[in-house]
């Protein structure tokens, strides 16, 4: 989707910002951009849309060279978010949210439609907020517009430079699990630049770790946690990672995701062969649909009446978000007693299990490589 | 007092005559003077062009605290060297032009100065062209500025244009003139109150204009 | 640098259309001003311009800071919107009204003579200074006003250590802005009496004579640039040191 290929910026009085950057952000990814303060992050994300000239090697958005579309155009396809927001102080929220559209030519009652939906996409009332000016929203309210705008015209890229970066800690933390669930419905490639380890390893699917306008390291969270490639990356993931893991890992890293279930119909022996099979005595029961309803244990299935999994599910409240934070589920995992939790994502349908072993195996990987010190 | 009154009553077409040629004066001004000021005032936020912005503010500053009956004379040097009318309506609308354009000049170069650069970036992020940032995004914003400045150039113009009256052109400027060579008090009492009632009108006329045209969206308070 | 080149080359304009005006001789019917003309009457401006000034600082800057005060909260609109409108009438309107006016106050008798002239300057100039004394007064931090008071300052002892100093430069802008201003409208003062470079100007604007015009012109326009660049300079060396470092973002 975005590929740079020894992406270079050398400014006029001879700085090198950024130096023979390359790597790949795939389709429907969100890539953090990772560094200290003039790493060249922030610069490497504006010469994807051209915002900053680039001065060597090569950025293909969809194989294209971005350089050969017209600059103008190129902007109007990619969303665009910063961490001042920008919202235009003279026209209201739905002006500001149309404001590509406008420029791409939709007539009114497209572009309304669509600021009314994106409005709701990010839990603001439309009617409520349409025709109000920025200066009269909070500051987590502009910041929704303000990302609400970036996708105006659905464009399939979206450039995010620190766009939580002004708000305060609280509403941030929220804010970013809300822009994750968002992310998980929308799917776009995202470019996400934050100098917050926390924020990176929360949000990102990769995270492109920068230093004096090199890579040092792109890899998922977790291996930038538990596998840094030298002691920079280990001294900018901190000592304490092995914990930082747990409240930094999202579940989705952890959790086992091709696992057996039961099906709310299918025969007790059936089920019970399946589960002696695997050796493990617990299993998610799941609807016809894939959607999480309960579990059952061994020790139901054993003698009794029973003729199919409906009759002896244990409807079960406990499981996680895919997105939550992995010292949440082991939290809930210790105060409801299960040994395995299960796992769900939108619309409550199940995508793996997370248990004690995975989450053990996980932080003993990062003893393991973290000893060396 | 008593006298002036009496002049009014027995010859008021020639009071209107005045009136309207001081606003007439001013109106072919000031037109000539907002897209002069506003053009090069946008002309000098340009990129690259810091350098000169800052000499050009510079001498607008300096040239505003020319006294206007010496610049209206080195006008009329300057125009009769070049073969031109140095007496009468030209010269005067010349000045007028310098002087009013100054603090729209600098006004309108203020203003899109000061427009949040995270909004220009925005915009530009968001594939605006240059010329759609200018007028979509800067100019809206800086016009009540500009409006104030357009408001301050008409009041000093009220002014000059009656100093206009010494080298030769029509308007308000003409009764005091006369009045101060014929020792004609009532003259003189005419144009000085009349000229300052028409100050205090469009001014707050102005004042106006200028709340009307301000952008909503601006006028709000944070919460 | 630049700015400097601006300059330079304005005031040598003007001083060189001096020159070359006085060293013509003979202007149409009339002869040209003297050196020595020039010079009295130069002297005779600046004398005015000094006085209408200085009084109009004199009553100014307490006025303004008069009004910031809690208890003269109610008049304060009024100064601060009758500077205000005073300043949109123009002030050939305001000389003119001035020379209207036949009677006397205190030992001044209005009319065709120098005072007049000096009070009407005066007015004129008064209007900046009383506006920017106020602005600069009433925009004083409160925690200032406020630790000081804690610290135990007299009312007397805020005034003269933390508001004056704080407030002066803009005060110093307004007594600029009055100069230049008063400097120009001093010219036109001659027609109320008043004794200057005005009297070589009208002198040419009652002749249509050009040349005449500039002989006051450019004296005048040389003035009220230089004036202004020197009181530019006093009020940036009177700045406290500590307002003119500017705060780094890091």
């Amino acid at each position: 989707m975005i590929k740079l290929e020894k992406v270079t910026k050398v400014y006029a009085d001879g700085t090198k910002a950024v130096d023979e950057m390359s790597f790949e952000v795939d389709q429907g990814e969100l890539c953090v951009f990772l560094g200290p303060s003039g790493c060249g992050k922030t610069t490497t994300m504006k010469m994807i849309n051209r915002l900053i000239p680039i001065t060597g090697g090569n950025i293909y958005i969809d194989g294209v060279d971005n350089t050969k579309i017209n600059a103008s155009e190129l902007r109007r396809n990619i969303g665009y978010a910063i961490q001042e927001i920008g919202l235009f102080t003279h026209m209201t929220v739905g002006q500001n949210i149309e404001t590509v559209p406008v420029l791409k030519g939709w007539s009114k009652s497209r572009r309304r439609e669509r600021a009314e939906e994106l409005l709701e996409l990010v839990r603001m009332k439309p009617s409520e907020f349409i025709d109000k000016y920025p200066n009269e929203l909070s500051g987590g309210q502009r910041q929704r517009v303000g990302v609400a705008r970036a996708l105006g015209t659905d464009p399939p890229i979206l450039l995010m430079d620190e766009p939580f970066g002004a708000i305060d800690p609280i509403n941030r933390v929220e804010l970013q699990s809300e822009f994750l669930k968002i992310q998980q419905k929308i799917k776009k490639t995202i470019i996400f630049v934050t100098h917050d380890i926390y924020e990176a390893i929360k949000m990102g699917d990769r995270i492109a770790l920068m230093k004096d306008g090199k890579l040092v390291q792109y890899d998922t969270p977790a291996n930038l946690l538990y596998r840094p490639k030298d002691e920079f990356v280990e001294g900018f993931v901190g000592a304490d990672r092995a914990l930082k893991g747990l409240q930094l890992l999202r579940v989705k890293e952890v959790m086992t995701g091709t696992y057996a279930t039961a099906k709310m119909g299918e025969k007790t022996e059936v089920v019970r062969e399946r589960m002696e099979k695997e050796g493990i005595d617990w299993l998610p029961v799941v609807d016809n649909s894939g959607r999480f309803t309960g579990g059952v244990s061994i020790s139901d299935l054993t003698g009794g009446r029973a003729k199919t999994v409906k009759d002896v599910i244990t409807p079960s409240e406990a499981k996680s978000d895919i997105n939550a934070v992995l010292n949440e589920a082991l939290s809930l995992m210790l105060s409801s007693g299960l040994k395995t939790l299960p796992i769900v994502v939108e619309d409550n349908r199940l995508a793996g299990i997370l248990t004690f072993d995975a989450i053990q195996e996980t932080l003993h990987e990062a003893v393991k490589t973290g000893g060396t010190k | 007092m008593l006298e002036a009154w009496e002049f009014i009553l027995r010859r008021p077409e020639l009071l209107a005559e005045w009136v309207l040629a001081h606003l007439w004066i001013i109106f072919v001004a000031i037109i000539i003077a907002v897209i002069l000021g506003v053009f090069l005032g946008i002309f000098i936020t340009g990129k690259g062009r810091e350098q000169i912005a800052d000499s050009v503010l510079y001498l607008a500053e300096i040239a505003m605290t020319i006294p206007s009956l010496a610049l209206f004379g080195l006008l009329m040097l300057l125009l009769g060297s070049m073969g031109l009318k140095s007496i009468g309506f030209l010269p005067a609308v010349i000045a007028l032009v310098v002087y009013g354009q100054l603090p729209i000049l600098r006004n309108t170069y203020t203003a899109i100065r000061a427009v949040d650069p995270a909004m220009v970036e925005a915009g530009r992020g968001m594939g605006m062209t240059e010329r759609q940032i200018l007028f979509k995004i800067e100019l809206p914003l800086a016009v009540p500025v500009i409006m104030a400045g357009i408001r301050t150039s008409i009041v000093l113009l009220i002014g000059i244009a009656t100093i206009a009256a010494f080298i030769g052109a029509s308007g308000l400027g003409v009764p005091i003139f006369r009045g101060i060579r014929n020792a004609r008090m009532d003259l003189i009492l005419i144009g000085g109150i009349s000229v300052s009632i028409l100050a205090l009108i469009i001014d707050g006329l102005m004042a106006l204009v200028e709340r009307r045209i301000t952008p909503k969206g601006l006028k709000v308070g944070r919460q | 640098m630049r700015r400097w080149i601006v300059l330079v080359v304005m005031l040598i304009v003007m001083v060189g259309l001096t020159i070359w005006t006085t060293s013509v001789g003979d202007i149409g019917i009339f002869h040209a001003f003297t050196y020595a003309d020039i010079f009295t009457h130069t002297k005779d401006h600046l004398i005015m311009v000094f006085w209408a000034v200085l009084i109009a600082v004199i009553v100014g800057v307490p006025l303004g800071t008069l009004v910031t005060r809690p208890g003269f909260s109610r008049i304060s609109p009024l100064v601060l919107g009758g500077a205000n409108i005073g300043q949109s009438i123009p002030s050939l309107a305001i000389i003119a009204i001035m020379a209207t006016l036949p009677f006397s106050l205190f030992f001044f008798d209005f009319g065709f003579n120098r005072e007049t002239a000096i009070v009407a300057l005066f007015i004129y100039g008064l209007l900046p200074i009383v506006r920017n004394s106020y602005a600069s007064m009433n925009n004083i931090n409160p925690a200032l006003i406020e630790s000081a008071r804690g610290m135990g300052m007299t009312r007397w002892q805020i005034i003269r250590k933390i508001e004056l100093p704080l407030a002066m430069p803009v005060i110093m802008t307004g007594i600029r802005v009055s100069t230049v201003i008063t400097v120009g409208t001093a010219e036109l003062a001659v027609l109320v009496g008043g004794k200057g470079l005005g009297t070589i100007t009208f002198t040419g604007v009652f002749a249509r004579e050009v040349l005449l015009i500039i002989q006051g012109a450019a004296p005048t326009a040389f003035l009220a640039v230089s004036l202004g660049i020197i009181l530019e300079s006093i009020e940036k060396w009177i700045t406290p040191r500590g307002m003119k470092i500017k705060v780094k973002n890091s």
